[in-house]
């Protein structure tokens, strides 16, 4: 009951923190809104593939950008100042939730901006929106896994994407792969698996972060 | 173990058997295969001793964090290394079985894809680790990351190719295992050989691995001898 309240006043602390800095919410939000912007100029409304596959790379590239603010934004004093007052579980925990948070708000965002601006192939569109938000929360998930180790090294920003980007292939191969499916009005067998198989993926980011985390946290 | 040898010889007994009678045996017909099916016995152990390799680094990886020595850093650290050059040593092997099986050596078959991949993953763990300068947070940094990469490997290596189609065997609507050579089971005659290739060649993988960690022991005595 404790490590829930602590991790509810972390979670509460970023929340609180974005709303009055606003800094990172709008500067991601630019970024979303200026890279589908550029790519209605350069593509206009493109076919369902070259669709499907840009809305996941701008997701992977929103990911890299929310994402990496979380830790990087922590000073040392200020993480000494966290690991007095709560376990490195509860930490972790946290900026998962956080990040999750944040990249839910972010791909629904991109997909009304895909919607309007790159014209609208869905067939079916409340499995795509069901989709689009779980695949945000499993980007956040690896990628915060990544940003805590990022943080500990240099050149962190850079040292994130390098490390990301090999790691989060087969997911992103998985999300295309099912997204497929709301461009056609025939089920495709096996969905139900490759979903499981995400959620599987997912549950084992957040497992292993919570046993790796602890060994991260001790500097 | 390391220093008895008798393992070294069972190394080089196997490999020379591998050679030997991997090239001579008398292989079944196996259709459009039946001409290359001998790279079979150097493809396949390649990918066997990666993850036999990649297996003993998590480990050492594990073994670091419950209880940091630098030795088994430098063991973890030379185990992925086998393990990578091993890797290399499979997708270049596959890549020439495929230019004349296939037709084209890179056809994007998602084995061959997430195979890439899956090397990439470990490419960044040496990244990741030249870029800590400080020695006990590279080691510490590079054993969670380990541990994470290896666990990425299962859903990379094992699951996703088995749901897709793929010229492989072993896949979406192809029967067999990729481990397997196709079919049910491995032809009596191409298993007599294939154990002893698999067991062999992983073997080799450690003795280098072996060579490697003293060589990096012997480094790491010059360098605290230099300090002092």
């Amino acid at each position: 009951m404790n490590s829930f309240k602590t991790i509810i006043a972390l979670l509460k602390k970023d929340v609180l923190l974005e709303i009055r800095q606003q800094y990172s919410f709008y500067g991601v939000l630019l970024y979303v809104i200026s890279t589908i912007f550029v790519l209605y100029l350069a593509m206009g409304q493109p076919e369902d593939d070259v669709w499907n596959g840009l809305f996941w790379m701008i997701q992977l590239f929103v990911c890299v950008n929310a994402v990496a603010k979380s830790f990087l934004q922590e000073s040392k004093g200020r993480m000494l100042y966290f690991y007095s007052v709560a376990g490195p579980v509860d930490f972790i925990l946290s900026k998962l939730l956080f990040n999750a948070l944040l990249m839910l708000v972010m791909s629904i965002m991109s997909l009304l901006l895909f919607l309007v601006l790159m014209g609208n192939p869905l067939r079916q569109p409340f499995q795509f929106v069901g989709l689009a938000t779980l695949g945000g929360v499993s980007l956040s998930l690896v990628f915060t896994f990544l940003a805590a180790i990022a943080s500990k090294a240099q050149q962190q920003a850079a040292l994130m994407a390098i490390l990301g980007f090999p790691i989060i292939i087969p997911q992103l191969l998985l999300l295309m792969k099912i997204a497929t499916i709301a461009f056609s009005s025939v089920i495709q067998a096996g969905l139900g698996q490759m979903v499981l198989l995400l959620i599987g993926l997912d549950a084992m980011v957040i497992v292993l972060a919570i046993i790796l985390f602890p060994f991260l946290w001790k500097d | 173990m390391i220093r008895k040898s008798w393992w070294k010889t069972l190394t080089a007994v196997l490999l020379v058997y591998t050679f030997i009678a991997g090239f001579l045996i008398k292989v079944p017909h196996v259709g459009n295969l039946y001409g290359s099916i001998r790279n079979f016995f150097f493809h396949v152990p390649m990918w066997f001793g990666m993850m036999v390799l990649y297996t003993v680094s998590v480990v050492y990886a594990i073994k670091y964090l419950r209880n940091p020595t630098i030795t088994s850093d430098i063991y973890s650290k030379e185990y992925a290394k086998a393990g990578t050059v091993f890797g290399v040593l499979g997708l270049v092997t596959g890549a020439l079985w495929a230019n004349y099986t296939w037709g084209e050596a890179w056809s994007n078959d998602p084995k061959q894809i997430l195979a890439a991949i899956a090397l990439l993953i470990y490419a960044a763990y040496f990244i990741l680790r030249n870029s800590v300068p400080d020695l006990d947070k590279r080691a510490k940094l590079g054993a969670v990351y380990n541990v994470f990469a290896f666990a990425m490997l299962f859903p990379t290596l094992w699951i996703i190719p088995r749901m897709v189609e793929s010229l492989h065997p072993g896949g979406q609507g192809v029967e067999g295992n990729p481990g397997m050579g196709g079919g049910k089971d491995l032809d009596a005659t191409m298993r007599i050989v294939f154990w002893p290739a698999v067991i062999g060649w992983t073997l080799l993988g450690v003795w280098i691995t072996t060579l490697r960690v003293r060589f990096e022991h012997l480094k790491e005595k010059q360098l605290v001898n230099a300090q002092l």
